[in-house]
């Protein structure tokens, strides 16, 4: 059952025609010496190393995991499984974290659960005593179960009561969140991965599939290699793989976004594309859409974005003429300054053609990690759980009665803060105890070199539960051992809400706890208490936590109520909403053309698109949404920073198929890790040729942050952009040795250290898409970079190896 | 007639509220959301400015005597640490408070006055100054009870 997934990356085609089912094709793979027959037992789980959440079994053999393979019964994959989910699990068998820390004389050193909980307590206790509750801080992951994240929603909001949780998924999804709370009023994902199967036409805008969720791309592989294959446009400045199969590329500048984006909608009103009959029934704002648009002629949005006014028309042309159009937004439009901005337009672009609610006209808002969205449901993140509106008295008390708690100690002043916020908090001493679980900031926040002050300072107690040691890990001052997936049981949620149940197969390794255990422990230590002196939470074990959850969710737009354990386990993946109305969940919302716009429904208010301005309620209520999606846009801005004499270049970031995040796990997994090894950057031939870069050379890229030292891959990158993985962090934070006298490393190369530290003013998602830099040779190399060839990474002139070896 | 004296003022008043953003926008470079916005908010109040001067010029034949302390005066430093921040975003609030209604007013003749472009003018105007008071309004907000109950 063995397959190749490094060098086959998306496996044999199972091609198919509009309409007909996705064929199943088992995935599988046991390690070396592992036959079938030694499987003592196959446990029902999911793929957690990504949001395509991927249906697979775990092979489990002597009380360790020794494979995988995938459902064929799964909605989501149908039995596929990518790289990541092939190979990824063998990470979590390697240097994992067996035992508490806590910082002695400066350094970390082992010690047992109840000295390092007391510390935790102790310093959490004095500071709430002192302080209260805005002093605290929990910064957690888009990789926990919603189980957990619902446990520390609780904690946190209804037993401390402090605004400040968020987390990493601030810098991966938390724009697919606001675009659809902007159009929508309330989070939640229109379509279904069966769009794909359906449509006749497929929009990308900064979504490099091919390498991010590899088996939705072999999804879309199959549509096109089969009959009637839908018509694809890509919007990338590099050249994926994507864009090596669009009818039309559209390689814009990266920070252009929102003119290209307003130009589309341009042409579809410019050229009578618009559903009047839906617009005028199911939306409002129309008029102010057009308005804004009036001037973005596609001639226009040419010069800013860099590509000719004809591709813009054709493109703008094969949206309005599509009968079945899927969209799908990712990173390179979430990670940018007008995030929420562009992706809205590109919600109106359906809306203006009523292209969305049934079998192939369908919005993917992508999320980046498996969980990201239950971090978002749970309240974790910019919104009250339950996706309930912090700034409607009546959500406040329907979840005040929930945990048993008076509403005012919920936080509902302001939006829940934001991760930028949080750390400046911290920066600044006023928040003294930061929780960061599950994460490594210290790759992949912006600007590290702030980020390493900030938690290595004494100004802030930092707590950090972790799978491995991280570069995190090693400015923490209590370290707690995590158990990972497959250690523990829960559910997650993926992109097209499919709820799995991740079944525990292995016991942790030493004495690792899940997140779970951790923070109830946590609670209980710190006598959290409802308000009738019952403890908070009240529950115990993950499936308590899932009732619990069930509960907060009744009646709202993301209804988990008609889902039980029992039903995960038999059927593998269902789509929320599912209750007695649905009881199979719900392939595909907004089929009748009514969103959650009323009042009573919203998740917000809503912003002013242009400055992230909140929509007060009583300009809500003027507006009459009542149940109608909300057309919005803005005028486009040039980026933060932009290219100039010093910097000429644009950089921008992104992620390899093999890697999963800061490659905690993936780099333990020897077939990725081999697969791309190390850091290399990726420029154009004629940048290199004016810079005298050849392939594989050293070059020192430089931003007004700091720089950073790789090897060059020359791909087809568009002229004028930089790119680099985000994966690698610096040598010098893993292991402290690696430092000058200074404490700098000698040679930093994580592409943190180059971002801009600023933000979407409405996700405030953080702009990792562009910074101005330059770039300059400095010495030979020892081969071609280490950079992938099978993907967008791949060299201009082409060679045949998989990878320097 | 002191409409003449009121554009004059107006167009003096967004330019001392454009140099005030960018005052703040430099003095907070730590905090990157105040430093982004009100750099783009200073290039917004400019060229609110630049498109009410020559309706002024149009005007400045009819010009009276105008009254003294007409004129507000704008941020000339800014203030340190958490609680300076709050402070000084309280200070381009009333500024922008006092543009956003002068708009208003000048709306009001420009309608009396049957004047069709600064009837335009206005109408676009004010409402830009009035986002940038929501969005000042909203940035305290969030700020004020971290500033005020655990700042350092
Ligand atoms: S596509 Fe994502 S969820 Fe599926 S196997 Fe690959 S990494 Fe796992």
């Amino acid at each position: 059952m063995d397959s190749d997934r490094v060098a086959d990356i998306w496996g044999a085609r199972t091609p198919h025609g509009a309409g007909a089912p996705w064929p199943d094709r088992v995935d599988g793979f046991l390690s070396g010496g592992i036959g079938e027959d030694d499987v003592e037992r196959w446990v029902r789980s999911a793929c957690l190393l990504c949001s395509n959440g991927c249906g697979l079994e775990i092979a489990v053999a002597g009380g360790r995991i020794v494979g995988v393979r995938g459902r064929a019964e799964d909605r989501v994959n149908h039995g596929r499984l990518g790289p990541k989910g092939l190979y990824g699990w063998q990470g979590e068998q390697h240097e994992r974290l067996t035992a508490p820390m806590v910082r002695e004389g400066g350094r970390l050193v082992e010690t047992d659960w109840d000295t390092a909980m007391a510390r935790v307590v102790e310093r959490s206790r004095a500071l709430l005593d002192a302080k209260g509750p805005l002093s605290h801080g929990f910064f957690t992951s888009g990789q926990l179960m919603t189980e957990e994240y619902y446990t520390l929603a609780a904690i946190g909001k209804g037993g401390i009561g402090t605004p400040h949780m968020d987390g990493n998924t601030r810098l991966c999804t938390a724009t697919a969140a606001t675009a659809f709370g902007e159009s929508f009023g309330c989070d939640g994902q229109p379509g279904s991965y069966t769009d794909i199967d359906h449509c006749d036409t497929v929009f990308l805008f900064g979504h490099n599939v091919a390498e991010t969720q590899t088996v939705l791309w072999a999804r879309v592989l199959d549509r096109l290699d089969g009959p009637n294959p839908p018509r694809l446009v890509c919007v990338d400045p590099r050249r994926t793989k994507v864009a090596e199969r669009a009818t039309v590329h559209l390689p814009i500048r990266n920070g252009t976004n929102l003119a290209l984006m307003n130009a589309l909608v341009h042409e579809l009103i410019a050229r009578g594309h618009v559903d009047a009959g839906y617009v005028g029934a199911h939306t409002i704002g129309y008029a102010g859409l057009e308005e804004l648009t009036r001037d973005a002629t596609p001639e226009w949005a040419a010069e800013i974005c860099g590509v000719p006014a004809a591709d813009i028309v054709r493109a703008a042309e094969i949206f309005g003429t599509g009968e079945r159009v899927v969209s799908t937004v990712s990173m390179g439009f979430y990670q940018s300054h007008q995030a929420t901005a562009a992706s809205c337009q590109v919600n109106n672009l359906h809306l203006l053609r009523g292209m969305l609610g049934r079998p192939g006209a369908g919005i993917l808002q992508m999320n980046g990690q498996p969980s990201a969205e239950n971090n978002r449901e749970a309240g974790c993140g910019p919104a009250l759980p339950g996706f309930r509106n912090w700034d409607n008295p009546e959500h406040v008390r329907e979840l005040a009665e929930l945990w048993n708690v008076d509403p005012i100690v919920i936080p509902h002043w302001s939006p829940p803060t934001h991760a930028n916020a949080m750390f400046r908090y911290a920066e600044q001493g006023s928040i003294g105890f930061l929780w960061i679980a599950g994460t490594n900031p210290m790759v992949s926040m912006p600007d590290t070199g702030r980020i390493r002050r900030i938690l290595s300072g004494d100004q802030c107690f930092v707590v950090v539960s972790d799978g491995y040691r991280t570069e995190t890990t090693e400015l923490a001052d209590v370290v707690l051992p995590a158990a990972l997936w497959a250690e523990k049981t829960g559910t997650a949620t993926n992109v097209d809400r499919t709820v799995h149940l991740f079944e525990k197969a292995v016991e942790p390794p030493g004495q690792a706890r899940s997140d779970l255990v951790i923070w109830l422990d946590y609670a209980r230590r710190l006598g959290l208490t409802d308000k009738d002196g019952a403890p908070l939470p009240a529950w115990n074990t993950p499936e308590e936590a899932f009732e619990a959850w069930k509960r907060c969710t009744a009646g709202r737009p993301v209804d988990y109520t008609g889902l039980t354990y029992g039903m995960l386990h038999d059927r593998g993946g269902m789509q929320w909403p599912c209750n007695t109305g649905a009881p199979d969940g719900t392939e595909r919302l907004y089929t009748d053309g009514r969103f959650p716009t009323a009042y009573d429904d919203c998740e917000t208010f809503g912003h002013h698109l242009a400055t992230g301005a909140t929509v007060s309620e009583t300009e809500f209520r003027a507006s009459r949404p009542d149940g109608r999606a909300v057309l919005k846009t803005a005028p486009y801005e040039p980026a933060y920073e932009l290219p100039d004499e010093e910097y000429p270049l644009r950089f921008t970031t992104g992620r390899t198929v093999y890697h999963w995040h800061t490659r905690t796990k993936t780099r333990r997994a020897p077939q990725l890790q081999e697969a791309a090894p190390s850091m290399w950057v990726e420029i154009s031939e004629p940048d290199a040729d004016r810079i005298g870069v050849a392939e594989g050379d050293i070059v020192r890229v430089t931003s007004r942050r700091g720089s950073i030292e790789a090897p060059a891959r020359i791909s087809r990158i568009r002229e004028g952009t930089v790119f680099a993985p985000w994966h690698y962090g610096n040598p010098g934070d893993e292991d402290p040795t690696d430092r000058d006298a200074a404490g700098r490393d000698t040679a930093d190369t994580a592409a943190n250290e180059l971002t801009i530290n600023a933000w979407d003013p409405i996700s405030k998602q953080p702009e990792f898409k562009v910074a101005a830099v330059s770039v300059v040779r400095v010495r030979a190399g020892d081969g071609p970079a280490p950079a992938p060839t099978t993907t967008a990474s791949a060299p201009v002139h082409g060679t045949s190896t998989t990878n320097r070896r | 007639m002191h409409l003449p004296t009121y554009l004059t003022m107006l167009a003096a008043a967004e330019r001392t509220l454009a140099a005030s953003h960018l005052r703040v926008a430099g003095g907070h470079t730590d905090e990157p959301d105040v430093r982004y916005t009100c750099t783009g908010f200073a290039a917004q109040s400019t060229r609110n400015a630049d498109a009410l001067d020559p309706i002024a010029e149009r005007y400045a034949g009819r010009r009276q005597a105008e009254p003294d302390r007409l004129h507000p005066r704008g941020l000339t430093a800014v203030r340190p640490g958490p609680v300076g921040l709050l402070r000084d975003l309280q200070d381009l609030y009333q500024l922008a408070g006092l543009v956003e209604i002068t708009w208003t007013l000048v709306g009001q003749a420009a309608a009396g006055a049957r004047d069709r472009e600064l009837i335009g003018v206005a109408g676009a105007s004010g409402p830009r100054i009035g986002a940038q008071l929501a969005w000042l309004r909203m940035r305290m907000k969030a700020a004020a009870p971290q500033t005020l109950l655990v700042a350092p």
